[in-house]
């Protein structure tokens, strides 16, 4: 291949909170940082529309222990009360260094409110961080393949630069993945960039993966448009006769989210939210504005009128699964590889269910601190080998492994989403309709990887399609071998949690999907501790 | 789903073309950027966020494109108006203009208990041996 464009200790791959947090942090650990992302850093991602909370609890060890107490109670023996410590206390120490960057406002008591922040100004601040500490952002850089040395080891990446039209290449001593969790496009805000491609890339260059049977969540917004969900909270439900339903709340989880499937599933559900609190009818605009607009600029009054809502899949985003993380630096199986964010397996501090955004921002950000320090340590360390030859290991819409030819995308993603994003597939998961979709989906795979060859802008989206049918099958085939329910993960054919169910099940390959459960933990050349 | 970029009001800057997260957009030939990819538009409308000229129309619906009659969006109050509502049509920052969001978390647990409080009184007010519709 030509030579690469650039050279670098540490080359980050995505672009929203994890991905930045990252590349600060390898910055000042010392690194050259280089952040390629599909989009733009400010608006990529899921964080940019949201208005992430992050898990925040004083430093009074009973506090924080009796937080992770609760919380991993609820992570049906997956969690790691380690890393659950870990994250409260970095999360609490590192937003307050947003201060300069973000407007951080008031709270009730009248001091400075650290732990909830607007995406749009989030990513804006964290971006002017990046800038600062060093980091070279490339926006509208889609990477489509990892290169590795022949050791197996990673020595960087290439994509194809959207806005300029080219190929870039970059070389590394070390990457970290941060291209975020996988939607299957539903519509969910914010999601159409989370196609899983981080998980492909890595998994081409050997990397597991651990939790995607933990995949089945949703999110409920207006029928014609993904908002967040502040909104409907207290909502009253309807069916198409104008007769109420009997929705269990919000807080009862899974049996909220079977009987608004099942009335979805019989015709239109309209939600009411007359009774959504005062002070959010009064201050919503100020708190989301983005929320508003969707009903303003079709003639429906929010709070007053009757509308249509359904249900948008999160996938792996609100969904658990993700690369298979192997020490506290983020690093993945494959050397020179870390991973952060929604792209790694959020078990350690989850679980078996997703536990909102509160725990999943401190996550992103703590994952993607460690995972940028561990890479420029890594980077630092054992030099960026530029002289050592790499090859790029993608495959599947790049290099075909038949004949060149037609793939109807379209068709594939919509099999895709009839697997992953069905409510009765998902809410109801069994054996036999698992075993069906994986037919389906590898048909899918093997249509893709055999036959498709694309050319310059068409690589993207063809990669994107390719990493949704391998995200889709490993999600697929966690989910049949996980013979039991356990938190999210619910199969009306093994409705019992199984007592010696309390393992990580991992997953991985390309051609061949495998699963087996996680026995000990792996054994790589360490990175020493990265905070 | 992106729905017009208004030319005479749009100073070609691309600002819009840039901070587009999916790709919708390309600098167009006379200055204004061109809506080349709709179907990659996510109605996340952070295109008209970042547009420093209100120039841009996002439509409600993200499920297919919307037509629109320009005059009666520039007669509305909406365009422009999530700029306005985010607080960046301001240069600088203005104070506290985020004071209530703190809100955020409380008011989507206030919500919760309405709702729940709501179904444990229904629960109760249900005779015995009628079931549930669902």
């Amino acid at each position: 291949m030509s030579p690469p464009d650039l050279e670098t200790d540490v080359l980050v791959i995505g672009g929203g909170m994890a991905a930045a947090w990252a590349a600060i942090s390898a910055a000042q650990n010392g690194a050259a940082v280089v952040l390629a992302d599909k989009g733009f850093v400010g608006t990529s991602g899921v964080t940019a529309t949201a208005g992430p909370g992050h898990w925040w609890v004083p430093p009074d060890p009973s506090l924080r222990e009796a937080a992770i107490e609760r919380r991993y109670q609820t992570s049906f023996g997956l969690a790691d009360r380690e890393w659950m410590a870990r994250i409260i206390d970095v999360t609490w120490r590192t937003l307050p260094q947003l201060t300069g960057y973000y407007p951080f406002a008031s709270g009730a008591d009248g001091k400075t409110y650290y732990p909830g922040v607007r995406g749009p100004e989030y990513m804006r601040a964290l971006r002017r961080y990046a800038i600062e500490s060093g980091v070279r952002i490339l926006d509208h850089h889609p990477t489509l393949e990892l290169l590795a040395h022949r050791d197996g080891s990673v020595a960087g990446a290439s994509g194809y630069a959207r806005l300029e039209r080219r190929a870039w290449s970059a070389r590394a001593g070390a990457v970290v993945m941060a291209t975020g969790g996988c939607a299957f496009r539903s519509g969910l805000i914010g999601s159409h960039n989370n196609t899983g491609d981080g998980y492909l890339m890595a998994a081409e260059a050997g990397a597991e993966l651990s939790g995607m049977e933990f995949s089945v969540i949703y999110s409920i917004s207006p029928a014609w448009n993904s908002t967040r969900t502040l909104p409907y909270m207290a909502a009253r439900f309807y069916d198409a006769d104008g007769v109420e339903l009997d929705i269990p709340p919000t807080m009862s989880g899974l049996a909220h989210h079977r009987a608004l499937a099942s009335a979805l599933m019989n015709g239109p559900v309209s939600a009411d939210l007359v009774d959504a609190p005062p002070v959010l009818k009064e201050k919503l605009r100020h708190i989301q504005p983005a929320s508003l607009a969707p009903f303003e600029r079709r003639g429906v009054r929010l709070f007053e009128d009757r509308f249509e809502v359904k249900l948008f899949g999160e996938g792996t985003i609100r969904g658990v699964g993700g690369l298979r993380i192997i020490d506290d630096a983020c690093q993945t199986t494959v050397r020179g590889l870390f991973a952060a964010g929604d792209t790694a397996t959020r078990e350690h501090v989850a679980g078996a269910t997703s536990g909102g955004g509160a725990q999943n921002s401190a996550w992103a950000l703590t994952s993607g601190l460690a995972a940028g320090a561990g890479a420029a340590r890594l980077a630092t360390r054992g030099g960026r080998r530029e002289g050592d030859r790499a090859l790029g290991v993608g495959g599947a819409g790049l290099r075909p492994g038949g004949s060149v030819g037609q793939v109807d995308e379209r068709a594939a993603v919509e099999v895709i989403q009839g697997q992953m994003l069905a409510y009765d597939k998902a809410l109801w998961r069994n054996r036999e309709s698992l075993e069906r979709s994986r037919t389906l989906l590898d048909d899918v795979w093997d249509e893709i990887s055999a036959h498709r060859r694309a050319e310059g802008l068409d690589q993207v989206g063809a990669r994107e399609t390719a990493a949704q049918a391998a995200t889709a099958r490993w999600c697929a085939a966690a989910a049949i071998a996980r013979d039991e329910s356990r938190g999210m993960h619910q199969r009306v054919d093994a409705p019992q949690t199984l007592r010696d169910g309390d393992r990580r099940l991992l997953v991985g390959g390309l051609d061949q999907v495998w699963t087996r459960y996680e026995t000990e933990p792996a054994r790589q050349a360490p990175v020493e501790p990265a905070l | 789903m992106i729905a017009h970029i208004f030319e005479e009001l749009c100073t070609g800057c691309n600002a819009c073309v840039s901070a587009c997260p999916t790709h919708v957009l390309d600098p167009g030939p006379t200055g204004t950027p061109l809506i080349a990819r709709p179907d990659q538009c996510q109605t996340c409308f952070m295109c008209e966020l970042y547009c420093p000229a209100d120039a841009i129309y996002v439509g409600a619906d993200q499920r297919g494109p919307e037509v629109i009659d320009p005059d009666s969006i520039r007669a509305s109050s909406q365009l422009g108006r999530l700029r306005r509502d985010y607080d960046w049509a301001e240069s600088g920052e203005a104070p506290d203009k985020l004071a209530d969001f703190w809100r955020l978390g409380p008011l989507l647990m206030e919500g919760s208990e309405i709702a729940a409080k709501r179904y444990a009184q229904k629960q109760a007010a249900t005779p015995a041996g009628s079931t549930a519709r669902s």
